[in-house]
C-alpha cells in the first residue's frame, strides 16, 4: 500500500511539472503583460515598462522564465527547507498572500454547496431508484437533464433577480397570496404522491395531508409575520426535533426498536430543557470555537442517553441519540440566529434588504458574532444555491444508477429471502454499497471544486480562486495564474489518489497493486 | 444476429421456450437487421430523443437560414448589427399569430434581439462543431493507438493525456480563449480559432475511454482471425475494432458537444470567448444582465436557446446510449404492471441500467461535465 502511494505520488509530481510547464507556456504566449503600459500616455512610460520587465523577468523567454518561477515554486511543494515563493503580481502583491485569501473565500463558498448537493443529490437518486419508472423517477430524471443543460451564469443571474431582489421586496410584506398557497399545496401534493407507495387510496390520503399541512403552514407564516420575526422556541424545537428524531430512527433502526426511538426523543427533550440555560452561554461574545465545543458536548450527551437506554443493540441507540441530539442542538443554534434576525434586517447598513447579491460580507459590517454570522449566511445563500443546482444533477444520476445496480445483486435477493425487512434491505444491504462508487466521485469533485467555481464567483463578485485566475488571465499576469493552477493541480492529484485508495478501502474486492 | 431461435429446432425444447422470453423477443426484434438498422430502430422508438433531434435540426436551420451565413443572405429583415428605431420600448412582438417586427424584442440601441440571438446561436454551434470534430478525430486516434499498440506508444500517449487532463477544462479553455483574442483579429475567424484551440486540448477524456474499449476488443477472436488473415494494423483498427466501439464514441462525443456549448457560452460570458461586435449566446447574456429589471426579454431568449440546444443534445445522447446498448430492451412500464412477467421485465431493464452506469463510471459523468 505504502509503496503504491509513494509511486503514485512520484508520478504525480512529474506530471504536475509537465502540465505546469504547459500552462505556463500557453499563458505566457496568450497575451502581453505590458499592454496597459504600452497604451498609456504616462510621460515616464518607458521607465514603468523597464521596471515591470525587471521585476517579472519579462526579458527572459518564457521557456526559461518558467524555470525561474519553478525555483521559487518548488519551495511550496517540498514540505521542508526551501521557502515558498510564487512571485508577485503585476501590481506587486505577493502571490502567496493573494492565494491564501482567495482559498479562504473559495472554501467558504463551496463547503456548504458541496455538502448540501451530496446529501440532497444522493437522497433524490436513491428515492428515484427505489421508485423506478414512477412519476417521481421521471420527474427527477427530467430535472437532472434540465440542470445539466442550464448555464450556471444564467441561473445565477436569475437567482440574483428572484432570490434576492424580488425576495427582499417580498419580505417587506412577508405574506403569501392565495394563489401562491394553493400552487405550493398542489406541488407538494404531487411530489408526495409520486414518492409515496401503497394503494391509490393511501397515496391520495398521504399526499392530500401533506398538501393541507403545507397550505396551513404557509397561511400561519403569512398571518403571524413569522418571516420577519422568525423563531422556533421550545415548541418548535420539540416538534421539528421530534420529527427529525423519528425520521432518523426509522432509517437507522426501524420502529420496532422502541429503545432507539425513546433515546432519540429523550435527546430532543434534553435539548428543549437546556434551551433557556444555554441562552446565556450563547451571548454576544460567542465564537465558532465555542459552537464547535458545544457541538461535541451535544454529541457526547446524546450518546450517553443512547447508552443509558441499553437494550440488545446499544450502538444503534447511541448513534440515534447522538444524531438526534446533534440535530436538536442545531435547532437551538438556528433559533439563536433567528433571534438576531430582526435586529440584522433593521440594521442601517442592511435597510430591510437582507439577501445580498455581491461579495461574501457587507463591507465593514462587524456587529458581533450573531449578526456577522447572519451577514455571511445571507451572502452565501445564493451562490450556494447556484453551485448546488450544478452538482445536484450529477449526484442524483450517479446514485440512482449505482442503487439500481446494487438492488439487482444476488445478495439483495438473499437478504429479502431470509426475511429481512425492506428498511434493512435498503439501508443496510443496498444503500451502504451504493455509496462506494460515489465516495470516489465525491473525492474527485472536491478536488475540482476548490480550484474555483469560476463562473459563480464571477457572477456573485466573490474574490476567490476563480476570480483571481480570471483577473490574472485578462491582463496576462502569470504569477497569480500559475499559483491558482498549482493549487488546483495539486488538489486534483491528491484527491485522485484519495479516490483510488478510498475505493480499495471501501470495496475489499479492489486491491491496489502494491 | 440474424438467426431466429425458433427456426433452429431447439425451439422444440420446452425449457428453452420458458427460459428466455426476453432473448426470444430480442431475436425477433433484430431479425435480419444490420447493426446500424437495429440502432436506428431502437433510437426511433425513443420519443424524447426523436423530439430532441427535431428540435436541434430546427434550431440549426433557423439560425442558418434566418440571417444567412457568410455571403448567403437570410430571410430575416434585420441584420445583427443594424439599429432600427426602438418600437414600443423594444418589447417582443412574438405571438401566436406571427413573428411581428421584432419577435424577441430590441435592446436599448434598437438592435433586433432575434437577429442577435440567431448570430449567437451560429457562433455557439460553430464552436461546438469544431470542438466535436477535432476532439472526435484526435481522441479516437490517440485512444486507438495507445490501446492497440500498448508498450511505449501507450506509455507516451497516456502520460500526455495525464498531463492535459489535470488542468481543469475551464481554466485551460480560458487561457486558449485569451490566446485566440490576442492572435486572431477578425470576428468569425477568431471564433473558429477558439473552437480549434479547445478541440486540440479537449480530447483527453474520450481518448481514455476509447483506449479502455479497444484494449478489451483487441483480445477478441475476430481480431486474431483478421491478423491471421494478414490484415495490417491500420486495417484491423479501422475495419474491425473501431466499428465495434462506435457506441462508446458516439455517446460520449454527443455529451461532449453539450459540454462544449456550455463551455463556449461560459467563456463568452466571462469575456474570454466571442468578442464584440460579434455575438455568442453567452455574450448576449453577459451584455444584457444589467437590463434584467427593465428589459427582461433580452435575458430570457438567449438563455432559452442555450438550454434548448443543450437539452436536445443531452436527450439525443441518452437515446443513443440506450440504442447502442445491446442488453437494453425496450421497457414499457404500463405493460409490466399489467402482465405477470413483471419481474422479468424489471430485472432486464435494471441490468441495462446497471450496465449503463458501469459505462459511466469508466468514463465521464452521465451528462456532460460542466463548468461551475
Amino acid at each position: 500500500m505504502l509503496g503504491y502511494v509513494i509511486r503514485r505520488l512520484a508520478i504525480a509530481v512529474v506530471i504536475l511539472f509537465a502540465s505546469s510547464f504547459l500552462v505556463y507556456i500557453l499563458a505566457a504566449y496568450a497575451g502581453d503583460p505590458l499592454e496597459d503600459l504600452r497604451q498609456s500616455r504616462d510621460p515616464n512610460r518607458e521607465a514603468l515598462i523597464a521596471q515591470r520587465t525587471a521585476a517579472l523577468n519579462l526579458d527572459v523567454p518564457p521557456v526559461l522564465r518558467y524555470f525561474l518561477w519553478l525555483r521559487g515554486a518548488i519551495g511550496c511543494v517540498v514540505p521542508f527547507g526551501a521557502t515558498c515563493d510564487l512571485g508577485t503580481s503585476l501590481q506587486g502583491f505577493e502571490v502567496t498572500e493573494l492565494l491564501s485569501r482567495a482559498i479562504a473565500q473559495t472554501v467558504l463558498l463551496v463547503t456548504a454547496a458541496t455538502i448540501l448537493s451530496i446529501v440532497i443529490g444522493i437522497a433524490l437518486g436513491i428515492i428515484s431508484a427505489l421508485r423506478q419508472y414512477s412519476g417521481l423517477d421521471y420527474g427527477v430524471t427530467f430535472m437532472a437533464f434540465l440542470f445539466f443543460s442550464l448555464p450556471v451564469f444564467w441561473v445565477a443571474v436569475l437567482l440574483k433577480e428572484f432570490g434576492a431582489i424580488r425576495f427582499n421586496d417580498f419580505l417587506a410584506e412577508a405574506s403569501f397570496s392565495p394563489v401562491a398557497i394553493v400552487l405550493a399545496g398542489i406541488v407538494v401534493g404531487l411530489v408526495v404522491y409520486g414518492a409515496s407507495y401503497g394503494t391509490t387510496r393511501t397515496r391520495v390520503l398521504v399526499s392530500g395531508g401533506a398538501a393541507a399541512t403545507t397550505m396551513v403552514l404557509m397561511l400561519g407564516i403569512g398571518a403571524s409575520g413569522w418571516l420577519r420575526t422568525p423563531f422556533l422556541g421550545i415548541p418548535g424545537i420539540l416538534l421539528v426535533g421530534g420529527l427529525i428524531s423519528v425520521g432518523v430512527t426509522f432509517l437507522i433502526a426501524g420502529f420496532r426498536n422502541k429503545r432507539a426511538l425513546y433515546s432519540g426523543l429523550t435527546a430532543v427533550g434534553v435539548a428543549a430543557i437546556v434551551y433557556f440555560p444555554i441562552q446565556s452561554v450563547l451571548g454576544d461574545d460567542a465564537s465558532w470555537l465555542l459552537i464547535a465545543g458545544l457541538g461535541v458536548v451535544t454529541l457526547i450527551v446524546g450518546a450517553v442517553i443512547g447508552y443509558a437506554f441499553g437494550g440488545y443493540d446499544r450502538s444503534q441507540n447511541i448513534r440515534i441519540g447522538a444524531l438526534s441530539a446533534f440535530f436538536a442542538g442545531g435547532l437551538v443554534l438556528l433559533d439563536r440566529f433567528m433571534q438576531s434576525w430582526p435586529q440584522y434586517v433593521g440594521h442601517p447598513r442592511i435597510r430591510n434588504r437582507p439577501i445580498s447579491t455581491v461579495g461574501s460580507s457587507t463591507p465593514g459590517f462587524d456587529e458581533g458574532f450573531w449578526l456577522s454570522g447572519i451577514d455571511t449566511m445571507t451572502h452565501l445563500i445564493l451562490p450556494t444555491a447556484a453551485l448546488m443546482l450544478v452538482a445536484l444533477a450529477g449526484y442524483s444520476r450517479y446514485s440512482r444508477a449505482s442503487m439500481l445496480e446494487i438492488m439487482n445483486m444476488d445478495y439483495i435477493r438473499t437478504a429479502r429471502a431470509k426475511g429481512a425487512s425492506e428498511r434493512s434491505v435498503v439501508m443496510r444491504h443496498a444503500f451502504r454499497n451504493a455509496l462506494i462508487p460515489l465516495a470516489t466521485l465525491i473525492a474527485f469533485d472536491i478536488g475540482a471544486l476548490i480550484g474555483g467555481a469560476v463562473i459563480t464567483e464571477n457572477v456573485f463578485a466573490f474574490t476567490g480562486m476563480g476570480q483571481l485566475f480570471i483577473q490574472a488571465l485578462v491582463i496576462v499576469d502569470l504569477n497569480p495564474l500559475m499559483g491558482v493552477f498549482l493549487v488546483t493541480g495539486i488538489l486534483a492529484m491528491v484527491f485522485n489518489l484519495v479516490a483510488d485508495l478510498l475505493y480499495s478501502v471501501l470495496d475489499p474486492r479492489v486491491r491496489v497493486k502494491a | 444476429m440474424t438467426t431466429n431461435q425458433n427456426d433452429t429446432g431447439v425451439s422444440e425444447d420446452a425449457v428453452a421456450k420458458v427460459a428466455d422470453e426476453a432473448v426470444d423477443g430480442l431475436a425477433r426484434e433484430t431479425e435480419g437487421l444490420s447493426q446500424g438498422q437495429i440502432v436506428r430502430k431502437r433510437f426511433m422508438h425513443n420519443t424524447p430523443a426523436v423530439i430532441a433531434v427535431f428540435v436541434l435540426v430546427f434550431v440549426v436551420l433557423l439560425s442558418l437560414t434566418s440571417i444567412g451565413f457568410g455571403p448567403v443572405p437570410g430571410w430575416w429583415q434585420w441584420g445583427f448589427t443594424e439599429q432600427p428605431p426602438v418600437q414600443n420600448g423594444g418589447r417582443p412582438t412574438l405571438s401566436l399569430t406571427g413573428l411581428g417586427d421584432h419577435p424577441f424584442g430590441q435592446d436599448n440601441l434598437g438592435r433586433d434581439l432575434f437577429a442577435m440571438t440567431m448570430r449567437g446561436t451560429q457562433m455557439t454551434l460553430l464552436v461546438m462543431v469544431l470542438v466535436g470534430v477535432l476532439t472526435g478525430i484526435i481522441g479516437v486516434v490517440i485512444g486507438a493507438a495507445s490501446g492497440y499498440f500498448r508498450g511505449w506508444t501507450e506509455a507516451i500517449l497516456m502520460r500526455l493525456t495525464d498531463i492535459i487532463i489535470i488542468i481543469p477544462l475551464l481554466i485551460l479553455a480560458a487561457v486558449l480563449g485569451r490566446m485566440a483574442i490576442t492572435y486572431v483579429d477578425t470576428g468569425v475567424l477568431r471564433v473558429a480559432a477558439l473552437g480549434v484551440l479547445i478541440g486540440l486540448f479537449a480530447w483527453t477524456a474520450l481518448a481514455r475511454l476509447v483506449r479502455a474499449e479497444i484494449m478489451s476488443l483487441r483480445e477478441r477472436e475476430f481480431v486474431d482471425a483478421a491478423r491471421l488473415a494478414g490484415a495490417s494494423d491500420v486495417r484491423i483498427i479501422f475495419k474491425h475494432i473501431l466499428p465495434n466501439s462506435v457506441g462508446v464514441i458516439t455517446v460520449n462525443l454527443t455529451l461532449l458537444l453539450a459540454a462544449a456549448v456550455l463551455l463556449e457560452t461560459a467563456l463568452s460570458y466571462l469575456g474570454l470567448g466571442v468578442q464584440p461586435p460579434d455575438w455568442s449566446l453567452g455574450r448576449l447574456i453577459s451584455a444584457n444582465q444589467q437590463a434584467f429589471t427593465t428589459r427582461p426579454w433580452l435575458f430570457w431568449f438567449p438563455g432559452l436557446f442555450i438550454i434548448l440546444i443543450c437539452l436536445a443534445i443531452n436527450f439525443i445522447g441518452d437515446g443513443l446510449r440506450d440504442a447502442f446498448d445491446p442488453r437494453q430492451k425496450k421497457f414499457n412500464p404500463r405493460k409490466a404492471k399489467e402482465t405477470d412477467a413483471h419481474m422479468l421485465d424489471e430485472t432486464d431493464a435494471v441490468t441495462a441500467d446497471a450496465a449503463r452506469s458501469g459505462a459511466d463510471r469508466d468514463g465521464n459523468a452521465p451528462g456532460p461535465t460542466k463548468p461551475a
